[in-house]
């Protein structure tokens, strides 16, 4: 189990009231807009986390391949600790977090995506949502969003 | 058929290739041409494809139905006369095809769910369609002549995201199931009104997580689910004789919860006509259960038949048993593919191996009958 520290401030004005993946970013297309929906810091963060998590993991995937036996695949946890209880950034984290990992890891890799326990007001809705493979592939076919995705994972 | 404990397996009969994207779910068409007949799956590539069984005894992939669809198709389910698939997709539409000789044609294209469907399912007679969507509804459509289809009634109840819809094998009883964790059964009153006569949800022995879907045994007194919680749920309607009003849709109840099979979601279950349950899980494995016909419990219960680890590469998104012939099986799955199985008995491979063993080794003629 990996935990991350993932600090961000709040910016732009985000749906707050559902916790859906956010679909009203038609109006951050634009590469600049999209500093004022996830700030800079947070991009960085992002990409810290992700690569922080990919340097780790061949450590962890040794110990489970020793217990798991004759079987390839591996199961991970990924934990993440966003430190404002801000419904729609956890769950916009989590799914970047969720296509990164995606992208980087062998198909074989089952990878359980958690919001650190106690630390926001609705992390089981939001981890719900994130370890829904058939919520995550829908949202990941609205164009806006995949590109806000691209937007924070990009180096 | 005779089923003796520990002897069987799943054996692969062919790997059909030819999505481009993780595969969700399949169909066996219920008539169908030839012995075993035709498959039609759905996949996240926005495209049909429908197999059948060539001359030549391998499954080939006979048609692609593409440019419809703008977005993951993620249901498909035939009507009783085999002639029409109805194609349920994220793109908010269910497309309905009629086939005509070795062709598909869109027929019909129904519209009114506000985001991604999720299911599609016909009635027994084929007069109705049931769809369900992330917008937490049940959609029940009439078919009418000349593939007209009208939308009679909406049912709201489920409170999340609906993940499936399957009606009852020859009631006219509609059963959905959600990531609001619940199972809820529907009825009419008559006059196209539908409202929902029983919920299964957490607190009467319900499923703790999203459940993914359920299937009918084919008497249509006993139902499985499945679910993110990792286990199966039987339900049956036979034990309350004062309760049930013959329609099948009061009482259902909790019959046994099959736990500590599964340590990943299990996306798909279906219930073969021999009385075997299939599941297809997020650890890439395919399960057998059957009903214990162990004496000393007075419970009925269920136990594991058959295991059959690394069916696929990666997840199996949904396993359905052939109408026609109870021991074939497809699998569909997140790697793109889709494999056909039989259920065949280990021993009669074991014996075939060692007679090859004992000809080889004696210069027997291996035709020679003992």
């Amino acid at each position: 189990m990996i935990l991350f520290d993932c600090g961000f401030d709040n910016g732009g004005d985000i749906d707050d009231d559902n916790d859906e993946f956010p679909s009203k970013v038609g109006k951050y297309k634009a590469k600049t807009e999209l500093h004022h929906f996830c700030s800079l810091p947070i991009l960085i963060r992002i990409q810290e986390m992700v690569v922080g998590l990919l340097n780790a993991n061949p450590i962890v995937y040794k110990k489970k391949e020793r217990r798991a036996r004759n079987v390839p695949t591996v199961i991970d946890e990924v934990t993440f600790t966003p430190t404002i209880e801000h419904c729609s950034m956890a769950t916009l984290i989590g799914l970047c977090l969720r296509v990164k990992l995606m992208r980087s890891l062998p198909s074989r890799y089952k990878v359980d995506i958690r919001v650190a326990p106690g630390r926001h007001a609705t992390e089981a809705e939001v981890n719900k949502q994130l370890n829904d493979k058939e919520r995550v592939a829908a949202a990941l076919e609205n164009p806006n969003l995949l590109e806000l995705v691209d937007s924070c994972l990009e180096p | 058929m005779e089923l003796l404990d520990g002897e069987l397996e799943l054996r692969e009969i062919q790997k059909l290739e030819g999505h481009t994207d993780r595969v969700w779910s399949l169909a066996w068409n219920p008539t169908g041409t030839g012995v075993a007949g035709m498959l039609a799956s759905c996949s996240g590539d926005k495209t049909v494809r429908i197999w059948q069984k060539g001359p030549s005894g391998s499954w080939d992939c006979s048609a692609v139905l593409e440019d419809t669809h703008t977005r993951t198709v993620r249901s498909c389910a035939w009507s009783p006369s085999g002639k029409l698939l109805a194609t349920a997709s994220f793109d908010g539409t269910t497309a309905i095809w009629e086939r005509v000789g070795g062709e598909f044609e869109c027929v019909a294209t129904l519209e009114g769910h506000e985001n991604e469907v999720k299911s599609v399912s016909w009635n027994a007679s084929g007069s109705l369609l049931a769809t369900c969507a992330r917008d937490k509804t049940v959609w029940i459509w009439e078919a009418q002549p000349g593939n007209e289809f009208e939308c009679v009634s909406v049912l709201q109840g489920h409170t999340q995201d609906v993940k499936m819809v399957q009606w009852h094998p020859f009631l006219d009883v509609l059963v959905s199931v959600g990531y609001d964790n619940s199972v809820k059964v529907w009825t009419e009153d008559g006059d196209d009104d539908w409202h929902c006569v029983q919920t299964l949800g957490e607190a009467g022995s319900g499923h703790t997580s999203t459940v993914w879907a359920l299937s009918f045994n084919s008497a249509g007194d006993r139902m499985v689910t499945c679910s993110d919680d990792l286990t199966l749920k039987i339900w049956d309607t036979s034990q309350n004789p004062s309760e049930t009003s013959g329609d099948g849709s009061g009482s259902w109840s909790h019959l046994c919860t099959l736990s500590g099979y599964h340590d990943r979601t299990i996306f798909s279950v279906h219930w073969s006509r021999d009385g075997l349950i299939a599941s297809g899980a997020a650890d890439d494995a395919i399960r057998l259960f059957t009903e214990s016909k162990d004496r000393m419990v007075d419970q009925p219960s269920y136990k594991m038949l058959v295991k059959r680890e690394k069916a696929h590469d990666m997840d199996v998104n949904s396993v359905q048993w052939n109408l026609k012939e109870p021991k074939l099986l497809a699998s569909a799955s997140d790697d793109g593919t889709i494999k056909i199985w039989e259920l065949s008995e280990v021993s009669k491979l074991v014996e075939h191996m060692l007679l090859q063993e004992f000809a080889a080794g004696t210069g027997v003629d291996r035709h020679q009958t003992f």
